[in-house]
């Protein structure tokens, strides 16, 4: 008995390996995001060559005992996989749908995490406005000083009539709102996360942002100035608020269904809600742009009340009509 | 009947308690839509760390140099469009932070740079496309598993109690150190997002090691090709592959005595890849009858 000239695995690996060879080539291309400098052939080719690689693969483990040669098929047809079946939407075609559609039916999806969310900063608010209306010393204990300003109870009341109106000059104004929408942005990605933290941490944090807002509200009623105030906050609290309440609403989803999947397992069950409430989320990172916009730019030029609560209105409507109003196509 | 060569764990080794270095531990079925398993294989800890860490060091170089840029511009341009470079500066921190692992993570290879490094990549669970949400998902997580911690170390000096943030510390680390308490080695962000974190190493193809050995002068009986299975002819390719001389050496001795084959005249790298291309011969031709022999003691 000798040894037989060629085996059959390697007759087979010889017929094929020119297409495996190939297809590598053009996976190699594809990923390196030549999609769009490959000709028409190229492209249609791979997942005619992907599929003949999963059936030489399918064969090999049949036929063959070269490790070597099925970890590589088992490596080309995982890559293969993955070009063949990965996204194939553009990034300006996600975008587009994003908007469309994919956002609001988001929101409107957590509208019960929404309300509490909102429920939880209302009660600090109200929390917050009460304590400081009989102690204005409260306001310190909620209102760190570097926020505050040089806003507080020892402040006169013109100096804060001037915080309301004033022009500052324009200096470093268009930074402090870029660095608002940061902060505000980075917390409200922070709100979100926490509420895996089975919910609590984020409650915290919803309850927190209501008791400043109360305690600066308080402040500014007991002089009198409770009415400017709120054209002052509301021209891009509106927004702002708006969006943090959902990234609130986010986290609430999230820790919810950690605590109660319901009736799936509790990994499928998060991994749906983790993906409902990102794309909450990417929508907040882009209100808190708006609400920068509107706070560097808008409340800086409109120093009448009455056109503040204007446009404060204006946005609350354009948020609540393309967030809620029901739609042909939603579900 | 086909049992996928060698990568599923023997029933021996499912009962006895798991040894997380074992890489067959961490293969996973993945069944594409042609009905094929890929057997994809998971990343383990230390591979997702290594890769976190080089894209740790990459933005921070980035953010480095584009900060000094933004300084150098400040300092030609003065203030007035000084602060425009703030703003600009501003974003971009941010971007970089929030949006590196996201972009990264949106191209075909849906891989960071360290992941590409590692041979690594992301997957969903499901085996649906990866689709943009999932990856925000996956990312946002960061702020509850990084930054949170390292707040928690920074604000040591800021007059809170040290003990409210070691609590903090230690809360965090439940956060932290999430993957390597379930053997998905899933990060709480891999949770919500329902993904995992895979190996897709680009192969090469190796040449065939039967195709050199035609004009060979002798040649092996079928007792002789019988004394071994596909585990040891596996560990003799992997012998031949590497090619180095002293394994080579003990491995053709070994061999020669057990088969009673001292009389045939070659150098050890001929005889072992004779031997290599008989017993995949003999073993391969059995394969196709529907017996497949396992190790050296698996007798028919």
């Amino acid at each position: 008995m000798t040894v037989p000239l060629t085996l059959k695995s390697h007759r087979f690996r010889a017929e094929r390996e020119a297409d495996w060879r190939r297809l590598d080539a053009l996976l190699a291309r594809m990923e390196r995001g030549g999609a769009g400098r490959m000709s028409d052939d190229e492209v249609t080719a791979i997942p005619v060559l992907y599929r003949s690689a999963l059936s030489s693969l399918s064969v090999a483990r049949a036929i063959s005992l070269d490790q070597s040669l099925i970890a590589y098929l088992e490596s080309l047809c995982t890559r293969g996989y993955f070009c063949v079946y990965g996204t194939r939407t553009t990034l300006a075609g996600r975008i587009a749908a994003f908007f469309a559609g994919a956002w609001p039916a988001a929101v409107r999806e957590l509208w019960r995490e929404t309300l509490v969310s909102a429920a939880f900063m209302i009660v600090g608010t109200i929390v917050a406005f009460i304590l400081t209306r009989e102690s204005p010393d409260w306001f310190y204990s909620f209102v760190p000083m570097d926020l505050a300003g040089g806003r507080g109870p020892a402040a006169s009341t013109q100096e804060l009539r001037d915080t309301l109106f004033g022009s500052h000059g324009g200096d470093g104004l268009a930074f402090f709102s870029t660095f608002l929408f940061t902060h505000n942005a980075q917390i409200s990605l922070l709100a979100f996360a926490l509420g895996f933290a089975c919910c609590l941490p984020t409650a915290f944090l919803m309850t927190y942002n209501g008791l400043m807002l109360g305690a600066f509200l308080s402040l500014f009623a007991q002089r009198g100035l409770g009415f400017e105030f709120g054209g002052w906050v509301l021209i891009h609290g509106v927004t702002e608020l708006f969006a943090i309440t959902l990234a609130g609403a986010a986290g609430f989803r999230i820790g919810w269904t950690l605590a109660f999947p319901g009736e799936r397992s509790r990994l499928d069950a998060l991994a749906e809600a983790g993906r409902k409430a990102a794309i909450v989320m990417a929508g907040v990172v882009v209100m808190l742009g708006c609400a920068g916009l509107l706070e560097g730019v808008a409340r800086q030029l409109i120093t009448d009340t009455f056109v503040r609560y204007g446009i404060a209105a204006a946005s609350a409507f354009v948020w609540l009509s393309y967030f809620y109003l029901p739609r042909r196509d939603s579900p | 009947m086909s049992v996928p060569a060698g990568r599923v764990p023997s029933p021996t080794t499912a009962a006895r308690p798991p040894d997380t270095r074992d890489p067959s531990l961490r293969v996973r079925e993945f069944v594409t839509p042609e009905g094929i398993d890929l057997q994809l294989t998971l990343a383990d800890a230390g591979e997702r760390a290594a890769a976190f860490l080089l894209d740790v060091a990459i933005i921070a170089v980035l953010l480095i140099v584009f900060s000094l840029l933004s300084v150098g511009a400040a300092l030609l341009a003065g203030l007035r469009t000084g602060e425009f470079v703030g703003i600009i500066w501003l974003l971009g921190a941010f971007a970089l932070r929030n949006f590196y692992f996201m972009a990264f993570e949106l191209t075909p290879r849906a891989a960071t740079p360290g992941k590409r490094i590692l041979g690594l990549r992301v997957a969903t669970r499901s085996g649906r496309p990866l689709t943009a949400d999932a990856i925000f998902a996956r990312n946002a997580m960061r702020e509850l598993e990084v930054f949170l911690p390292l707040s928690f170390i920074a604000v040591q000096g800021g007059g809170i109690d040290s003990w409210i943030a070691i609590m903090g510390i230690v809360w965090c680390g439940v956060f932290v150190f999430f993957p390597l308490f379930n053997r998905d080695r899933l990060r709480v962000g891999d949770l919500v997002a329902g993904t995992w974190v895979v190996r897709a190493p680009k192969r090469i193809l190796d040449a065939d090691l039967v195709a050199r050995e035609q004009s060979a002068g002798f040649a092996f009986t079928l007792q002789q090709l019988d004394a071994y299975g596909i585990k040891e002819l596996s560990v003799l390719e992997e012998v031949l592959r590497r090619k180095e001389p002293s394994t080579m050496a003990t491995v053709a001795q070994r061999i020669r005595a057990k088969i009673g084959a001292a009389a045939i005249v070659a150098t050890d790298e001929e005889f072992l890849s004779v031997y290599y291309a008989g017993l995949r011969g003999r073993l391969e031709s059995r394969l196709l009858f529907g017996r497949r022999r396992k190790d050296k003691y698996d007798k028919a």
